[in-house]
């Protein structure tokens, strides 16, 4: 068994994912999911941990829930809807 | 418009019925946000241009759903509805309130809001319409403290709702109200946070009667019924009849599945065949009523047409008993979920999903044996792939096809 994966780990993973991603490609929280065990392995990595990994990004306010006719996480940014 | 006149709204004003345009006019008096809604649709009506943006990064802290994000594009008109989001509110199951909750929902609407809502939209929850950005978070620890959640919007579990069941009504064939409410507690997350391809509706109906319109309006349709035979108090069938009811014609005639036969002294009842579609008791109410096995139909797959055409549920599981803790429901759930969100496109109603795969392999994945009450449409041909109507050989061309 390779060593024990934490939350905040997955967290991080996600959070550099979601950035790299920015302006290109919006992320549902199932796409961090599948990246998350391809990336750790299914043995390291599962269902659960990737939910945990998403209350931690949310509830730090390091990301957010956005709507755009789905659900997405983001990185806060700036309202684009509110001005222009 | 700007300056205040809307000559297009007011004619949606005139005459004895009930106008919307009347009710925002009467929470202008009271605020400005109602007030330049006004201008903002007059704007419209005249450009015939709708001015709303939406979507955005509104919420609460945690939460995914429950605040639906409106601004309108032209804010240096109307100031007042630059940002202009929409609440879900959680309502009690079955719909039942104080008054006092009532004006506790109101006042702190007024407080924060435009004073405008939309009881029960459709999706059931309480809609509270226009607030701002900075308002949020107030609202919703105001909320809180008296008990009220915010409900679900976007990509997850939207607010279960439930028709007035056994609390009001003799016809539940099961406590619609107990299975919202805990449906409601028992997924806090997915109702919260959303992590699905798109939404999912829950709505409990006590009986086929629909009051909730499940069958229409629910990713999952959990209708009441029963699988032993109606009850019939022969003695009360015929008060009917004396009374004038023409029972072959009102009662028999209408029988979808064309089971039921009246000599002029007995009814008589095939429930082997019958389908339980209520009719015969709706009709009857004093003399017929549901079976004493009683437990739920689930349905699975309606939905509005946003992304494909409109769907009706069909039927997933043809009875199952409806009891505290609801263990077989949630496996169920966890299973039809777990199968959607890894296999499900983004915007894909479960309904939609089922359409792509097929209902057969959708049955698979999910460990259901096939029924033959699994069908499309009433009386249409089912959609199961029966293999034991096939030869041998089939099997094998089958597999060369691949
Ligand atoms: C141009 C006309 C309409 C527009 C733009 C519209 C838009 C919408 C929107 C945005 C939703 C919410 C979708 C969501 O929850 O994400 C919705 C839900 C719904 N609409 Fe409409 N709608 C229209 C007309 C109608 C009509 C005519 C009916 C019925 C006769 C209808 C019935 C419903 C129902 C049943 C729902 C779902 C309610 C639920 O959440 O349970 N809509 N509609
Ligand atoms: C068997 C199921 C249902 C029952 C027993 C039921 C019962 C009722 C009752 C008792 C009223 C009040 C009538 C009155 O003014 O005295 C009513 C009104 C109404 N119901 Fe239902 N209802 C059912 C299903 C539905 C559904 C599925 C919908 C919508 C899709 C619906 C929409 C309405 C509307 C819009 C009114 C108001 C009509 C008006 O006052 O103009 N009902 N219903
Ligand atoms: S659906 Fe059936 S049980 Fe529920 S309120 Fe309507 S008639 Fe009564
Ligand atoms: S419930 Fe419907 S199908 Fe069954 S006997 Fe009555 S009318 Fe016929």
């Amino acid at each position: 068994m390779a060593d024990e994966l934490t939350v905040e780990q997955v967290a991080d993973a996600m959070y550099n994912m979601i950035k790299s991603a920015m302006g290109e490609k919006k992320l549902k929280p199932m796409d961090l999911q599948k990246a998350m065990i391809e990336h750790f392995g299914a043995d390291r990595c599962d269902k659960k941990l990737c939910k945990e990994a998403i209350k931690s990004l949310i509830d730090s306010s390091r990301c957010v829930y956005t709507y755009f006719g789905g659900s997405f996480i983001e990185i806060p940014h700036e309202e684009g809807a509110a001005k222009g | 418009m700007a300056n205040g006149q809307t000559p297009k709204l007011d004619k949606l004003d005139k005459g004895p019925w009930p106008s919307f345009v009347r009710e925002i006019k009467r929470a202008a008096e009271k605020s400005p946000m109602s007030k330049d809604l006004l201008g903002l649709l007059e704007l419209s009506y005249t450009e015939k241009i709708g001015h709303w943006k939406h979507g955005g990064i509104v919420g609460v802290l945690g939460y995914g759903g429950g605040v639906i994000g409106r601004y309108t594009d032209v804010p240096d008109k109307f100031p007042n509805v630059e940002h202009f989001h929409t609440m879900r509110i959680n309502m009690p199951t079955g719909w039942f309130y104080t008054s006092k909750a009532l004006r506790t929902i109101c006042d702190i609407w007024e407080k924060h809001g435009s004073g405008l809502t939309n009881m029960h939209g459709s999706t059931g929850d309480i809609v509270l319409l226009g607030t701002r950005t900075e308002e949020l978070e107030p609202i919703f620890s105001e909320l809180t403290k008296e008990g009220f959640d915010l409900g679900g919007s976007g990509s997850d579990v939207r607010t279960p709702s439930a028709c007035v069941g056994p609390a009001r009504c003799e016809w539940a064939c099961y406590d619609t109200l107990a299975l919202c409410y805990d449906l409601t507690m028992t997924y806090q997350d997915e109702l919260h946070r959303p992590a699905f391809p798109y939404k999912f509706k829950f709505k409990c109906a006590g009986c086929p009667n629909d009051c909730v319109a499940s069958v229409a309006r629910a990713d999952m349709s959990i209708i009441g019924t029963w699988r032993d035979d109606i009850q019939v108090d022969q003695s009360a069938v015929k008060e009917y009849s004396d009374k004038g009811l023409n029972i072959q014609k009102d009662v028999c005639g209408n029988c979808p599945a064309k089971c039921m036969d009246w000599d002029g002294q007995k009814l008589d009842i095939d429930n082997r065949s019958c389908t339980r579609c209520m009719h015969c008791i709706n009709a009857m109410p004093k003399a017929l009523r549901p079976g004493k096995d009683r437990g739920a139909c689930i349905m699975l797959g309606s939905k509005a047409p946003i992304v494909e055409g409109a769907q009706l549920s069909s039927v997933l599981i043809p009875f199952m008993k409806m009891e505290p803790p609801y263990q077989e429901l949630k496996d169920l759930c966890e299973k039809i979920w777990d199968l959607w969100c890894e296999e499900g496109k983004s915007r894909e109603r479960v309904g939609e999903f089922i359409k792509r795969v097929g209902m057969g392999n959708f049955l698979e994945a999910i460990d259901i044996e096939p029924s033959p009450y699994q069908v499309a449409y009433p009386r249409d041909n089912p959609y199961i792939f029966y293999e034991e109507y096939f030869e041998e050989g089939d099997d094998e061309e089958e597999a060369g096809e691949e």
